[in-house]
């Protein structure tokens, strides 16, 4: 967490850059922008202290369309570069962002490993079930009968279920938010920026172009009957029976962040040369 | 000496020879946004000039923007087949103008050129103003909505159509085909379509393609003509490899691979194969590695971006030696670059991106028909040579869509050499004189080995030793520098001292601009290089027998071809390169400007 | 709007309602930079998409719904807007005024833009309506009430101007080509 900017209280305007995203009209990531941007001016971090890391695909793009440092990195891989950044630079205050393609496919493994270092970082998911750039193939958050051309009939595969495995590897803050409610959203990044070490935010955020039946989650998504809790366990069992759609903070743990940063040097560089100097010889090596 | 083009150079377009140099093409472009259908107007357009007896290709471009985005169908109609865009466009059909200025250097427009618009939608932007082109204002928004019920795209399409002197029982049987959305609408498109030809015959300028002389004798081009396609080269591609007998392929989506893939998935069902959506690229590698080793021929599509991370897969299949084909449909790079659009900058990378000496085969079609026969060809040699195939596409042949004679079928599945069970002393790995060694899939008893990517001895224990080390790099590099390719490698064309060489999608537009100037009595000997890795120089040398100076071609920016050939080969003269970069495409006009420059020094 | 949610709401209408005149004012006044944001936002997503007609019209709802909110900013007295209580808006997520994000469609027409702007001051009347018959200050209901007449003089207005607009015709959302690559 870093320390709140004493300063007049900026608008999520602040954060807007001036370009327009090219996301379809009607997608729910235009409102993912709006509460991102209200989040951060809720925490009130000047937008220069701020890098937003991104992978590949429609979500993705977000970076530009905010006033804050940014990096569009290869597909899958924004969570290892943003853990670099936040370790090299512990005061930036570092949000990532993608979609489920990005972020539980090719990003699979860097996703286990973010939550397990619990590296102070905010990771946000923009989880419309299909992989939207590239035309319509399913991703790992599709349903297994869902019919496109890749996989005719469905993948039959499991659904994968973040929020579960994010528990299980060691996430410190877990939510889920719908694009539908653009200020309880913010809400919740907000909270998940202030909140110490790995915080993941899944967002339901729907595709108007390939998955136009998702304006249903509407009716679906609901708030989360139950308060968040900060026991593992209690989390677990209701996360495993969870059916997708409760919103709301769903657990907040108290982990250590990740201890391994950089600190302040501890000696001169040339110390280091003790390492190599030979000794001459003591008069009590040699034995007389 | 190298001949590359400045930024300058780039910006606008090249000294342009009029459309009508090329008299028996005919290039139109229809561009529109926001649902106006373009894409779908040039798709039928080239349907409809099919069915009429001639040939075509398609090429699209467009904006950012998913849905919605300004577009535009650049389609080139000829009465023999077209490879290659010419250099300009004899005709612009503009539904709407709205960020056309973006396709400004990609629809070069002459004094000799028609602009149809809509004045409705606004003047005639100062970018198309300034070409010199001839406007034509009809007005196509209101001509739309007095046929109720009926898409301006289709108007679009009878205009063009009818233009191009496409009788109208073609464009309207490309209509019917392609028609699934109920009675009513496809009446109502009718009309428009009609209503499109008929508003052609007030429009000057546009020199319709030759047409016979009667119905009967239309007729009988038809029926007499050979058999053809109409497909897209990442079609013949994924159909090539199915030729080729592959019957397992890993995919991850990636643009512009995805559609090879998607053509597959349904396609292999069929055949009695399988394909599997992997959560990466390095899944998509190691899974088609798994399924070859158990002795199913085995591919997978992508694009620069995968290509780089598939590498590490690559080279295990080099050590394991399991064959495997990689297709890589290039686009702008480095890095995520322009996903959308072609290049050819991948070849440094695909002969040489991998660590440790690891050789193995790189192809290059050389035209969408060639996508299926040298995909078909990179699985027959990957399984007769246990090696890895890296199969180098690109965004242009990929996605552009062609009408082509059929291709002949390429003699021949792949066959891999296997061991029978229980050979006395099998070993995997043994050192025989053209380099390969039998293979035993799993299953077979008696012949039981443990691939491995670790140095191994010839019975496939791994070894750190000297000798084993050298026995096995230099049966890896044998297998591969002792097979007899055949003619294919390389197209060898034409006459004369000078050469150009050249691979890939730019032999199309090389052709072109070689035979124009051969039409003018310059006569340029021509070698389109098929298999690009392993280099074989005795072969080059035969091919350019009596050749004192060649021009190697290529669309990068690194003139990595050139490079390439000059590492592994001795080329006669002091050797030339013209290189540029993607996006905009080689044209004929620019490379013929080259080459007699060059030629002529 | 499910179940849940309408039992979540009837625990907070009685908190809901603004106690005071200023506190009132506060809610209409972001209700109208809220609408004005979403509208603006929607011009910038149409135009993006060349379906410039409808960006207009969406900037010009923008600018409306913006010069209501400085009508409220002058009217009080405000140079900067005052906070708001969070969930404010009784039983609804977002403001009643603010048009919902997945109402636009690339090919929208006029007809529809007004429509949904039909449906925002149609939903801002009853919304005042319910504040009115729930607030137990009477300068909050005199407000409400006032502003629940100016919202029906919207919704008139907005509806004489869709009796000038064409209607769409069938098939107005149909676009013959299919989604492109862009990544």
């Amino acid at each position: 967490m870093n320390d709140v900017a004493v300063c007049a209280p900026r608008t999520a305007q602040t954060y807007k850059s001036s370009y327009k995203p090219i996301w379809c009209p009607g997608c729910g990531d235009y409102s993912v922008l709006s509460s991102v941007t209200k989040a951060l001016a809720k925490v009130n971090v000047a937008p220069e202290e701020v890098v937003v890391v991104s992978g590949i695909g429609c979500s993705s793009r977000i970076p530009a369309y905010t006033n804050c440092y940014g990096f569009h990195g290869v597909h899958g891989r924004a969570l290892a570069a943003a853990t670099g950044l936040k370790v090299a630079r512990p005061e930036l205050t570092v949000l990532v962002a993608g979609g489920d393609g990005d972020g539980y496919s090719i990003g699979g493994n860097h996703f286990l490993h973010a939550c397990r270092r619990n590296v102070d970082l905010t990771y946000i998911v923009m989880d419309n079930h299909v992989y939207g750039m590239t035309k319509g193939q399913p991703s790992p958050t599709t349903e297994p009968d869902w019919d496109s051309k890749l996989a005719p009939g469905g993948t039959g595969m499991r659904v994968f279920h973040p929020l579960v495995i994010a528990l299980a590897a060691g996430a410190n803050f877990i939510a889920r938010a719908f694009s539908g409610d653009p200020n309880g959203t913010a809400e919740i990044i907000a909270q998940a920026i202030l909140h110490p070490g790995f915080s993941f935010v899944e967002i339901l955020s729907p595709c108007v172009t390939f998955r136009p039946e998702q304006r249903e989650w509407k009716e679906l998504a609901r708030p989360a009957p139950v308060a968040p809790t900060t026991d593992a366990a209690r989390a677990a069992r209701r996360l495993m029976s969870d059916d997708g759609f409760n919103i709301g903070v769903l657990f907040e743990g108290d982990r250590p962040t990740y201890a391994h940063g950089r600190t302040s040097p501890r000696c001169e560089l040339a110390d280091l040369e003790n390492d190599f100097v030979l000794a001459g010889v003591d008069t009590e090596e040699v034995p007389a | 000496m190298m001949l590359a083009t400045t930024q300058e150079q780039e910006a606008r377009p090249r000294a342009i020879v009029p459309a009508h140099a090329d008299a028996t093409s005919l290039s139109i472009a229809v561009a529109g946004s926001g649902g106006s259908g373009v894409m779908t107007a040039g798709s039928l357009l080239l349907e409809a000039a099919g069915k009429a007896g001639f040939y075509g290709l398609m090429v699209r471009t467009s904006g950012p923007q998913i849905r919605g985005g300004e577009a535009a169908a650049l389609v080139r109609l000829a009465p023999r087949p077209v490879n290659s865009l010419d250099d300009g466009f004899d005709l612009l059909i503009a539904i709407d103008w709205l960020n056309l200025h973006r396709f400004a250097d990609e629809i070069a427009l002459t004094p000799a050129s028609v602009i149809v618009g809509d004045p409705d939608a606004g003047d005639l932007p100062e970018a198309l103003r300034a070409c010199g082109a001839r406007y034509v204002p009809l007005p196509l928004k209101k001509m739309a909505k007095a046929i109720p019920g009926s898409w301006i795209n289709m108007l679009a399409l009878g205009l063009a159509g009818a233009l191009a002197g496409l009788p109208e029982r073609a464009l309207e049987a490309a209509l019917r085909a392609s028609w699934t959305r109920g009675e009513a609408g496809l009446e109502a498109n009718l009309t428009a379509l009609r209503a499109g030809i008929a508003a052609a015959t007030g429009i000057e300028g546009v020199r319709p393609l030759a047409r016979a002389a009667s119905r009967s004798d239309a007729d009988a081009a038809v029926r007499d003509s050979p058999a053809r396609w109409l497909l897209s080269g990442n079609e013949a591609a994924g159909y090539g490899a199915l030729r080729g007998g592959v019957r397992f392929v890993a995919a991850y989506p990636i643009t512009p691979a995805t559609e090879m893939l998607e053509w597959m998935a349904p396609a292999l069902a069929k055949v009695g194969g399988a394909l599997v959506q992997a959560e990466d690229e390095l899944a998509s590698v190691n899974m088609i590695i798994g399924a070859s080793y158990g002795g199913v021929p085995s591919l997978t599509a992508t694009a620069g971006p995968g290509l780089a991370l598939m590498t590490e897969g690559i080279g295990l299949a080099v050590a394991a030696e399991v064959p495997i084909v990689v297709v890589d449909v290039m686009r702008g790079g480095p890095s995520t670059g322009i996903p959308a659009k072609s290049e050819q900058s991948d070849l440094s990378f695909a002969v040489g991106g991998l660590h440790g000496d690891a050789p193995r085969l790189v192809l290059a079609p050389a035209s969408i028909a060639d996508c299926v026969a040298t995909t078909q060809w990179a699985v027959q040699l990957a399984e007769a040579l246990q090696a890895p195939a890296i199969v180098l596409s690109d965004q242009f042949l990929g996605q552009s869509r062609a009408i082509l004679d059929v291709p002949p079928q390429r003699a021949g599945v792949a066959r891999r050499l296997t061991a029978a069970a229980n050979v006395p002393d099998y070993k995997r790995y043994r050192d025989t004189e053209n380099g390969v060694s039998p293979m035993a899939i799993p299953g077979t008893p008696g012949v039981v080995y443990t691939a491995d990517g670790l140095e191994h001895t010839e019975a496939a224990i791994p070894s750190s030793q000297a000798r084993d080390h050298r026995v096995q790099l230099d049966k890896r590099q044998r297998k591969l520098v002792m097979h007899d390719y055949g003619a294919a490698w390389a197209d060898v064309e034409g006459e004369g001292e000078a050469a150009v060489i050249t691979f890939g999608s730019a032999a199309a537009p090389v052709r072109e601009a070689l035979a124009r100037l051969a039409a003018r009595g310059v006569n340029v000997r021509l070698l389109v290089v098929r298999l690009l890795a392993p280099a074989r120089p005795e072969h080059l040398d035969r091919a350019l027998d009596g050749v004192t100076r060649v021009l190697v071609v290529e669309q990068n920016h690194g003139a990595q071809f050139y490079r390439y050939l000059r590492s592994v080969y001795d080329l006669p003269g002091k050797p030339a390169s013209f290189h540029r970069p993607g996006p905009l495409p080689l044209r004929p006009a620019e490379l013929a400007d080259a080459i007699l420059a060059w030629r002529g020094a | 709007m499910n179940a849940a949610m309408e039992v979540r709401s009837a625990h907070v209408e009685q908190e809901g309602v603004p106690k005071t005149l200023a506190e009132f004012m506060a809610l209409a006044l972001a209700m109208e930079r809220e609408a004005a944001q979403r509208y603006a936002e929607f011009g910038d997503a149409m135009e993006t998409h060349n379906n410039v007609e409808v960006a207009e019209l969406f900037r010009r709802m923008a600018t409306i719904e913006a010069g209501h909110a400085q009508a409220i900013m002058t009217q009080m007295g405000w140079r900067d807007p005052p906070a708001v209580a969070s969930d404010p808006w009784l039983d609804a997520i977002e403001g009643p005024e603010t048009p919902r994000g997945d109402d636009v469609h690339y090919l929208m027409q006029p007809w529809h833009a007004l429509a949904i702007a039909l449906a925002c001051e149609e939903r801002a009347e009853r919304f005042y309506e319910r504040l009115a018959a729930m607030a137990n200050e009477p300068a909050v209901r005199d407000a409400a009430r006032e502003l629940q007449r100016e919202e029906h003089e919207h919704v008139a207005l907005v509806r004489r101007w869709m009796d000038k607009v064409e209607k769409p015709a069938e098939g107005w959302g149909v676009d013959p080509d299919p989604p492109r690559y862009t990544d």
